[in-house]
């Protein structure tokens, strides 16, 4: 039987690692979205790099949770569990030091063909169109994770004032770097997909290349901060 | 005819798409290392598969390969080169000869390779000397047709596409044979060994002896980024199945709000938000790979160390490929050259051998000395 698991209930101790499969651990940090578990979270990760453990093949860091990919021909779960649990029990104060922030402005065209949504999102939150932009664009957004598709960020940050429910019918397609809201998050697409965000503006910044070492503009662990614009040029 | 051949023989070797089939895709062993920044790993299905073909043709682990799902591709070869066909059996042929599975031939320029329906199994490989030399995307050459990274553009194989192919790393060899296990041949069911977790913990006893009692069936809403299995719902502890999203690997097996679970295979997104009950053995992997719908599968479960050390021993086939024994050889002369006829000891297929290098023969009757 695999040994490390089956606890009861859902109130966790943390850290708390649980292999993920013959071939992962993840590393839990907590158990709801918090900024300050996510902190830990990018924290751990540069804690884990620096550790240069052999065998390691990657590290997705998300919300909460830490995922380490390992090759087990290697270095088996048992030495893998043990160097990570090492690791993860640094205290709080000297993981969350390690983290910098790198803050990514996004030039925004708002409204129009770019955001055709706008005015219905000023509708549903009862204000003026200024004033969606202003509360928009006047917070950095932290990104919690990328997922879903390449260069997604989920942000975290938005106003309550202008959470606006989903397009009862999705678009077919979305066009790259429009940026949207879906009740309390808001986010933006870095290519052309089907979707169903309230579209608000669009930004003309790449921000997944592939022909690039570092494909993607936005990096998990940093911040997005949306700058109105007028025109794309 | 002969002599425009030769004129564009000049041209680095190549193969061209006759016909594409269902869905051929251009795969290696994944794009790994950008899963933090959403891209999803892809990569051959059955890994096993693709591995054996590199092998038998001699190429490095890192080389291209085609996947071809459910057959009906047909390829012409512009040079002379060292080809082996694994996974799925296809009754594939050469220029109209049967060439068996998991054996790596000799073919002549312009000879046209074609594969059939896709029976015992769901996905073939073609590994090719060299490799197919579509350039690398991100560290990789695989097709992730979702995000349109990868391959060909993003996209699957169409007919009349030429694909280069790759400078071999060691003189090819024709000839080389990978026995078959018996064990790997398709059982009904399928016996898939899991590990707990991660969040086993978010599902009841009950559901946990649902998933590892029950017999499940492969529904034909199921692709490359997972297997969608029908069978007896799963009992979450508090009727939710949503997590807090984090990321997920291969084999992962996530059940969503209507409690039938879904195995996530090579195309999955790297991040979900539904509670993962169990994952997969990467040893048993491949079989899911090569699961069409329909199939059917019992779960049994093992500990993390027993999973890796199953994994050990079955990498170890791997490095080292027997040659083929031509038993009982009849030897010809025919226009001056000596031919050696014989069967392959494994797998029953039939060889043609001349100066070394090994064809495919048809051959109507044979009936080896006593």
């Amino acid at each position: 039987m695999a040994e490390p698991i089956s606890n009861a209930g859902h109130s966790h101790k943390h850290p708390r690692l649980v292999p993920s499969g013959d071939s992962a651990i993840v590393i839990e940090l907590g158990s709801e979205i918090d900024p300050s578990v996510n902190d830990r979270v990018y924290g751990l990760v540069d804690l884990i790099e620096n550790a240069q453990i052999a065998g390691i093949v990657e590290l997705v860091p998300t919300y909460r949770s830490l995922l380490v990919t390992y090759d087990l021909l290697v270095i088996r779960f048992g030495e893998m569990f043990d160097r990570l649990s090492d690791i993860a029990s640094t205290p709080m104060d000297e993981v969350v030091a390690a983290v910098e922030s790198r803050v990514v402005e996004l030039p925004v065209v708002y409204g129009g063909e770019d955001g055709p949504d706008l005015q219905a999102v000023a509708e549903h939150a009862g204000l003026l169109v200024q004033d969606v932009i202003a509360i928009h664009s006047g917070v950095d957004y932290r990104v919690y994770m990328i997922g879903f598709a390449p260069g997604f960020p989920y942000l975290g940050g938005l106003d309550e004032r202008i959470a606006t429910p989903r397009l009862k019918t999705p678009r077919v397609s979305v066009p790259a770097g429009s940026v949207g809201i879906a009740e309390s998050q808001t986010g933006v697409y870095p290519n052309a997909s089907p979707g169903g965000w309230q579209l608000i503006g669009r930004t003309a910044s790449k921000l997944f290349d592939v022909g690039n070492d570092e494909p993607s503009l936005i990096t998990p662990g940093s911040r997005v901060r949306f700058v109105p614009v007028t025109s794309h040029d | 005819m002969y002599q425009l051949r030769r004129m564009i023989d000049t041209a680095r070797p190549n193969i061209r798409v006759i016909r594409a089939g269902p869905l051929s895709l251009v795969q290696d062993r994944g794009r790994v290392g950008y899963q933090r920044l959403g891209v999803s790993v892809s990569g051959a299905a059955d890994i096993d598969a693709l591995d054996i073909g590199n092998l038998l043709v001699g190429n490095g682990p890192k080389a291209a390969s085609l996947e071809v799902t459910l057959g009906g591709l047909v390829i012409e070869f512009s040079k002379p080169t060292v080809f082996a066909l694994t996974g799925a059996d296809t009754n594939a042929t050469l220029d109209e000869v049967p060439v068996g599975v998991n054996i790596s031939y000799f073919a002549h320029p312009y000879s046209r390779l074609e594969l059939g329906m896709a029976s015992q199994g769901l996905r073939s490989y073609v590994a090719i000397a060299g490799g197919i030399e579509v350039s690398e995307t991100l560290g990789s050459r695989s097709t992730h047709l979702a995000s349109a990274i990868g391959g060909i553009d993003g996209r699957a194989l169409a007919d009349g596409d030429v694909l280069d192919l790759g400078e071999p790393e060691q003189d090819p060899v024709s000839g080389r044979l990978f026995p078959i296990e018996k064990e790997n041949l398709a059982s009904d069911p399928l016996s898939i060994r899991v590990i707990l977790g991660p969040q086993d913990d978010e599902f009841t006893t009950r559901g946990i002896d649902t998933l590892l009692g029950s017999e499940y069936t492969v529904s034909d809403q199921s692709n490359r980024q997972g297997l969608r299995l029908d069978g007896p719902t799963i009992e979450s502890k508090t009727g939710s199945y949503d997590i807090v999203s984090d990321a997920v690997v291969n084999g992962s097996i996530q059940v969503p709000g209507d409690g039938k679970p879904i195995i996530l295979l090579a195309d999955r997104q790297t991040t979900g938000g539904y509670a993962k009950i169990a994952t997969v053995a990467t040893v048993d992997q491949p079989k899911l790979g090569q699961a069409p719908p329909g199939a059917t599968i019992m779960f049994k479960l093992i500990s993390v160390e027993e999973s890796q050390k199953l994994l050990s021993t079955h990498r170890r086939r791997f490095e080292e490929v027997e040659l083929v024994r031509i038993v009982e050889p009849i030897s010809l002369h025919v226009d001056g050259a000596r031919v050696d006829l014989g069967v392959a000891e494994n797998n029953g297929m039939r060889l043609a051998e001349v100066e070394g290098v090994n064809y495919p023969i048809l051959v109507e009757e044979y009936t080896p000395a006593d």
